[in-house]
C-alpha cells in the first residue's frame, strides 16, 4: 500500500513538473512574441484576457483532478497476486447526479461573464472613430474619411500600417474585396472576419503609442501566411499631423533625377494598372490622379515611404534584420518568388530601373 | 416460403462463385470481410495522411521555411485534414461497425448485406477519385468574376515538391468563395467536392443499413438497453450520419453547381452569400466531430469494464450521455464561426449550447473512472490505450470549454490552439480508442492475441509522441501562430516549440511502425487466443476465434446486459464476482458448438453488383468534373448505363440460393448451460 502511495505521489509530481516546466519554458518567449494573445495592450484585449485566466485555472484544476484519479485508479486497483475479485457495482445514482450537477454549476458560473463580454465587445461605441479595413489577397488596405481633419469627400488610402490615435477607441469597419479574411491584432482584441459583400466591426484601442502586429487568420489562399499588418498607435497630436500629411499629394520629382527616372518606370512598366498615386498639379504631363483599375488593385503608393509605413509586401518585408533597400530590391525584382501567387508580377525590370524606382518610392513620404 | 421456392431462379448474369482470391473479396457481402477491407483501406490512408503530416512538420520546424512551396504546403494540409477525417477515422469506425455490430447483436450479418458491400465500394471508388487529384488535378491562379485572369500560375514561389500544388488546396473546410470557381481555378477542388460527395453517399447508405440492423436483428432477449455500449454508439453515429450527411450533400451540390454550372450560391461578387457555406458546412461538420469520437467512446466503454472486471459504471447514463452529445451536437455549429460576425445573441446562445455539451461528456469520463475504481485492473495493451483515451480526451475536452467562452475564442480561433484542441480530441481520443479496439478484437480476426511487449512499446511511444507534438501547439497558438501558415516570421518566437513538435511527430511515426510489425508478426506468432482471451462480457466472445463465416452456429439468446459474463460469473454475498464452477466447461462447449453448427446455415450469395454500382458512381463523378469536354459527357453516359445494368442485375438476383432441404431460419438455441 505504501509503495503504491509513493508511486502515486511520484506520478503527481511528474505531472506537476511537466506542466510547470512547460509554463517556465513559454514564459520567456511570451515577452517578445509580437502576436502574443496573452499580452493585452488595450482595454478590449484585457477584458478577454481577464475572462480567459479564471477559466484556464478552473480547467487546470479539473485536469489535475481527473489525471490523478486515472493514475490512482490504475495504481491502486491494479490486479496483483492475491487481489480479490472486484465487487460488481453497476452504478450509483447519487454520484451520477453529483457529477452532472457540479460541472453544470461550474459552466453556469463561466457562462455569465461570457455572455456579458460578448455583448460588451460586439458593437462599437457610437462616437468611436471609424476606419475602413479592406482585405485583399494578400494585404490589408485602410481608408480614412469623415474624420476630423479630413475634408468632406476626401479620403485617405493606405496599406499595411493602420495608424490610430492611442488611448482612444477606434472602430475598424471590416470588408473584403475577394475571399474571406480574418483581421487579428492579438494585443488589442480578438479577431473578426472580413467577408466580401458584408461589413463587420471590430473595436480597437491601444493604451500606449506603439506598433501592434496584426495577421490575417483565415486561410485565404496561396500567401495567406504572408498577409500581415501593423497597427501603429500614435499620440493624438501625431495622429492629426499624420492625417494632414496624408492629405498632401505626392510631388513630381525634378527632371533628370534618379527619382524622376523611377517615376517614368512606374508610369510605363505597367505599375499603374494596379497602383494609384495622387500627384500634385504639375507641368510635366503627369496626371494628377492615377487610379488603378477596379480588379486586382494594389496599395495606393502616394505615401509609400511614410514614417509609420515601415513595411511593404503585406507587411512581411523587410524581414527581421534585413536592410530596407535590399528587401525592396528583392521584392521589385520578382514579387512572386517572395510572395507566392502575388498579383504583382515579375515585370522583368533591370537593376538600374529598380534602383531608380526605389529612389522615386523613397520620395513618397 | 414455399411460394418463393417454387419461383424459378432467374439469372441473366453468371453468379460469382469464388471463395478465395481476389474475386471472392470483390464479390463478398460478408460483413466481416467488408469490415476487414474497410480497416485495411483506412489504415492505408492513415499512413498517407501521416506522411502528409510529417512533410508539414518537417516544413514547420524552421521559421520562414522554404522546404515546401506554398502551393504544396496548402495542398498537403488540405489533404491531411480531408484524409484523416473522411478516409481514415470514418472508414476505420466503419470497419469496427461492420465487423462487430452483427457479432455484438448476435446476428449472422447486417440487415442488407449487398447494400453493405455497396457502401464499401462507393467508399473505395470515392477515395480513389479524391486521391487521383494528385495525378490529374490542376490548380491555377484566381480569375475575377468578369474573367480577368491573375498573372501568376499557382506553381510559383520557392521550395520543393511543387507538383503537389496541383491537388485540392482549399482546406478540408473548403470555405467559399475561396474554394469557389474564381479563386480556386483548375480541377483540384472539383475532385475534392466530388470526392466528398461520393464518400458521403457511402456513409449515408451504411447508416441506414446499421440502423435497420440494430432495430431488427438483435438476438432474442437483447432489449435495446441490453445492447453493448459499442453497439449503442454505432446506433447513435448512424443517426448522426443520417441527419448530417444530407446537409453536406446539399452544400457540396451547391458548391459543385457554382464551380461547374455557373450558379452563384456562395459567390459574393455575384450576390451570393459565402457565410451560408459556413453554416451548412458546420451544421454537418460539428455532428461529424461526434461521428468521429463516439465510436471510440463505444470501444472504450467495452474495454474498460472487461479489464477492470466490473460492469460499466452507470451503463444507462453512459448510453444516454452519448445520445445527448449527439443531439446537442446539432445545436452548436456556429461555435466554429464566432469570429464571422454573427449577432451577439447568436454568439451567446451557441456559446452556452457548447458549454452544455461538456456535461454529458463529463458524465462519460466520470463513469469510466467509476468503472476502474475498486476494480481489479489488468493493464493489458487494449486497456492502456483506453486509459490513454480518457486521459488525453479530458485535455481536449477542457480546451474545448475554453473556446466555448466566446470572447476567448475570438483570440483562439484560427490559431494553433485550435489545432492542439482537436488533435487531443481526434488523436488522443479517436485514434487511441481505435487502437484500443484493434488490440482488443484482434483475436476475432486471427484467433491469436497481439504481442503484449510490442503493444506496450507502441502505447508509450505514441503517448509521448502525441504529447510532444500537440501539447506545445496550445501555447504556440496563444502566442499568435495562426493556422494554415506556410511561413511564420523568425521574430514571432515560435521556432523552438515547432522543432520539438516535429520530433514528436516522428516518434508517433515510429510507434506506428512498431504497431505494423506487431500486427504482421502476431498473425503467425501471436499466442493462440482461444474463445475468450480477455474473460470478456459480451456476446461476440461466445463464438470461436477467428470468427466462423456464419458467426453464430446457433443464434444466441440473451438474458441480461453483459450476458456472457453472467453465464460465467455469479456474485457472493459481498457482491464480488465468483466464477461459476461450470464456466470452463461452458467455454469449451461454446467452442465446440461454434465450430460444429448442428444445422446447415445459408448465407447470402456473393454479388458483383455492389462493385459495379460503386464503379459507375465514380465514373459519373469523373464525367461531371470534365463535363465540358466530349469525353466527360461520354463518361457520364457510360456511368449511367453501367449503373442501370448493375441495378437491374441486382434487382433480379436472389439474395440466397434456395435451400435444398429447407429448415427454419431461426433455430431454438441449444441448451448451453
Amino acid at each position: 500500500m505504501r509503495s503504491r502511495l509513493r508511486s502515486l505521489r511520484l506520478a503527481g509530481l511528474v505531472l506537476l513538473a511537466l506542466v510547470l516546466s512547460a509554463c517556465q519554458l513559454i514564459a520567456p518567449d511570451v515577452e517578445d512574441a509580437p502576436l502574443n494573445s496573452l499580452d493585452p495592450k488595450g482595454p478590449f484585449a484585457r477584458q478577454i484576457d481577464s475572462l480567459f485566466w479564471p477559466v484556464f485555472w478552473i480547467a487546470v484544476g479539473i485536469f489535475f483532478l481527473v489525471q490523478l484519479a486515472i493514475i490512482a485508479a490504475a495504481v491502486f486497483f491494479r490486479d496483483r497476486p492475491g487481489r480479490k475479485e472486484a465487487k460488481q457495482i453497476h452504478g450509483n445514482a447519487k454520484l451520477e447526479v453529483i457529477w452532472t450537477v457540479i460541472p453544470a454549476l461550474i459552466l453556469a458560473t463561466i457562462a455569465v461573464p461570457t455572455v456579458r463580454t460578448v455583448f460588451d465587445l460586439t458593437e462599437c461605441s457610437p462616437d468611436a472613430m471609424r476606419i475602413e479595413v479592406i482585405a485583399h489577397q494578400w494585404w490589408f488596405e485602410f481608408r480614412y474619411s469623415n474624420i476630423e481633419g479630413i475634408p468632406d469627400g476626401a479620403e485617405i488610402e493606405t496599406a499595411n500600417s493602420m495608424v490610430i490615435p492611442a488611448d482612444e477607441e477606434v472602430c475598424a469597419v471590416l470588408s473584403s474585396e475577394d475571399v474571406i479574411h480574418n483581421f487579428w491584432v492579438p494585443k488589442l482584441n480578438g479577431k473578426r472576419y472580413l467577408i466580401p459583400g458584408q461589413e463587420q466591426v471590430l473595436r480597437l484601442q491601444a493604451d500606449e503609442p506603439g506598433t501592434y502586429y496584426a495577421h490575417c487568420a483565415e486561410y485565404c489562399g496561396l500567401s495567406h501566411s504572408l498577409m500581415r499588418a501593423h497597427v501603429v498607435a500614435v499620440a493624438a497630436d501625431d495622429f492629426d499631423a499624420w492625417i494632414a500629411r496624408q492629405l498632401e499629394p505626392a510631388a513630381v520629382p525634378e527632371e533628370g533625377t534618379p527619382a524622376d527616372e523611377g517615376l517614368q518606370v512606374f508610369l510605363n512598366a505597367g505599375c499603374v494598372q494596379c497602383h494609384s498615386v495622387d500627384f500634385a498639379d504639375n507641368d510635366r504631363n503627369v496626371p494628377d490622379n492615377i487610379i488603378a483599375r477596379e480588379t486586382f488593385n494594389g496599395p495606393n503608393l502616394t505615401h509609400f515611404s511614410d514614417q509609420y509605413r515601415t513595411m511593404f509586401a503585406g507587411a512581411t518585408l523587410p524581414e527581421a534584420g534585413e536592410d530596407y533597400d535590399t528587401a525592396l530590391k528583392r521584392w521589385l525584382a520578382d514579387p512572386p518568388s517572395v510572395k507566392p501567387g502575388s498579383y504583382m508580377p515579375d515585370l522583368g525590370l533591370t537593376e538600374a530601373e529598380i534602383d531608380n524606382l526605389i529612389a522615386w518610392l523613397k520620395t513618397l513620404e | 416460403m414455399t411460394d418463393v421456392a417454387a419461383r424459378p431462379v432467374t439469372t441473366i448474369y453468371r453468379k460469382p462463385r469464388s471463395e478465395t482470391g481476389l474475386w471472392s473479396w470483390i464479390t463478398s457481402v460478408d460483413h466481416k470481410r467488408i469490415g476487414i477491407m474497410y480497416g485495411y483501406a483506412a489504415f492505408l490512408f492513415f499512413i498517407l495522411g501521416g506522411i502528409e503530416a510529417l512533410l508539414l512538420r518537417v516544413h514547420l520546424a524552421q521559421a520562414n521555411s522554404e522546404f515546401l512551396t506554398a502551393g504544396a504546403y496548402n495542398s498537403l494540409f488540405t489533404m491531411h485534414g480531408t484524409t484523416m477525417i473522411f478516409l481514415f477515422v470514418m472508414p476505420a469506425s466503419a470497419a469496427f461497425f461492420n465487423y462487430l455490430l452483427p457479432l455484438q447483436l448476435g446476428a449472422r450479418d447486417v440487415a442488407f448485406p449487398r447494400l453493405n458491400a455497396l457502401s464499401w465500394w462507393v467508399f473505395v471508388f470515392g477515395a480513389i477519385l479524391l486521391y487521383s487529384s494528385f495525378l490529374f488535378g490542376t490548380a491555377f491562379a484566381p480569375i475575377t468574376p468578369d474573367g480577368v485572369a491573375g498573372n501568376i500560375p499557382i506553381n510559383g514561389g520557392p521550395g520543393a515538391l511543387n507538383f503537389l500544388a496541383d491537388s485540392p488546396n482549399g482546406g478540408w473546410f473548403g470555405y467559399q468563395p475561396h474554394a469557389g470557381p474564381f479563386y480556386s481555378t483548375g480541377t483540384a477542388m472539383d475532385y475534392w467536392s466530388m470526392g466528398l460527395q461520393i464518400l458521403g453517399l457511402s456513409s449515408l447508405i451504411s447508416s441506414v443499413n446499421f440502423l435497420v440492423t440494430v432495430f431488427n436483428m438483435r438476438a432474442k432477449g437483447m432489449r435495446l438497453l441490453r445492447m453493448p455500449v459499442f453497439s449503442w454508439m454505432t446506433t447513435v453515429v448512424a443517426f448522426l450520419l443520417l441527419f448530417s450527411l444530407p446537409i453536406i450533400a446539399v452544400a457540396l451540390f451547391m458548391a459543385t453547381f457554382d464551380r461547374q454550372f455557373g450558379s452563384t450560391f456562395f459567390q459574393a461578387s455575384n450576390g451570393g452569400d459565402p457565410v451560408l457555406w459556413q453554416h451548412l458546412f458546420w451544421l454537418f461538420g460539428h455532428p461529424e466531430v461526434y461521428i468521429l469520437i463516439l465510436p471510440a467512446m463505444g470501444i472504450v466503454s467495452e474495454v474498460i469494464p472487461t479489464f477492470s472486471r466490473k460492469p460499466l459504471f452507470g451503463y444507462s447514463a453512459v448510453v444516454f450521455a452519448g445520445a445527448a452529445i449527439a443531439f446537442l451536437g446539432f445545436g452548436v455549429w456556429a461555435h466554429h464561426m464566432f469570429s464571422s460576425g454573427i449577432s451577439p445573441v447568436a454568439q451567446a446562445a451557441f456559446g452556452l449550447a457548447t458549454m452544455t455539451i461538456a456535461v454529458p461528456t463529463g458524465i462519460k469520463i466520470f463513469n469510466w473512472l467509476g468503472t476502474m475504481w475498486l476494480g481489479r485492473i489488468r493493464l493489458k495493451t487494449p486497456m492502456l490505450f483506453s486509459i490513454g483515451f480518457v486521459a488525453m480526451f479530458v485535455i481536449g475536452g477542457l480546451s474545448g470549454v475554453t473556446h466555448a467562452v466566446v470572447p476567448s475564442d475570438w483570440q483562439q480561433t484560427d490559431t494553433y490552439y485550435i489545432v492542439a484542441h482537436f488533435h487531443y480530441v481526434l488523436f488522443g481520443g479517436a485514434i487511441f480508442g481505435l487502437f484500443s479496439g484493434l488490440y482488443y478484437w484482434y483475436p476475432k480476426l486471427r484467433g491469436r492475441v497481439m504481442n503484449e511487449t510490442l503493444g506496450k512499446i507502441h502505447f508509450w511511444l505514441m503517448l509521448i509522441g502525441m504529447n510532444m507534438t500537440f501539447a506545445p501547439m496550445h501555447w504556440l497558438g496563444l502566442q499568435g501562430m495562426v493556422r494554415r501558415t506556410w511561413k511564420y516570421a523568425e521574430e514571432a518566437g515560435l521556432e523552438t516549440w515547432n522543432q520539438i513538435e516535429t520530433v514528436g511527430a516522428f516518434i508517433i511515426a515510429l510507434s506506428i511502425l512498431v504497431f505494423m510489425y506487431n500486427w504482421w508478426r502476431s498473425k503467425t506468432h501471436g499466442e493462440p487466443s482461444g474463445l475468450d482471451p480477455w474473460d470478456a462480457r459480451t456476446v461476440e466472445w461466445t463464438i470461436p476465434n477467428p470468427t466462423p463465416e456464419y458467426n453464430f452456429a446457433v443464434p444466441p439468446v440473451v438474458e441480461s446486459l453483459d450476458d456472457f459474463w453472467r453465464q460465467k460469473y455469479t456474485e457472493d454475498e459481498e457482491g464480488r464476482a465468483v466464477r461459476r464452477p461450470e464456466a470452463d466447461q461452458l467455454v469449451a462447449d461454446l467452442e465446440y458448438l461454434g465450430n460444429n453448427p448442428p444445422q446447415p446455415i445459408h448465407l447470402p450469395n456473393p454479388s458483383y453488383f455492389p462493385f459495379l454500382v460503386g464503379l459507375s458512381v465514380t465514373i459519373i463523378g469523373y464525367g461531371i468534373i470534365y463535363h465540358t469536354t466530349a469525353w466527360g459527357k461520354a463518361l457520364i453516359g457510360v456511368g449511367v448505363v453501367l449503373a442501370m445494368a448493375a441495378f437491374i442485375g441486382w434487382g433480379i438476383e436472389p439474395l440466397e440460393d434456395e435451400p435444398e432441404d429447407h429448415t427454419p431460419d431461426h433455430l431454438e438455441p441449444a441448451e448451453a448451460h
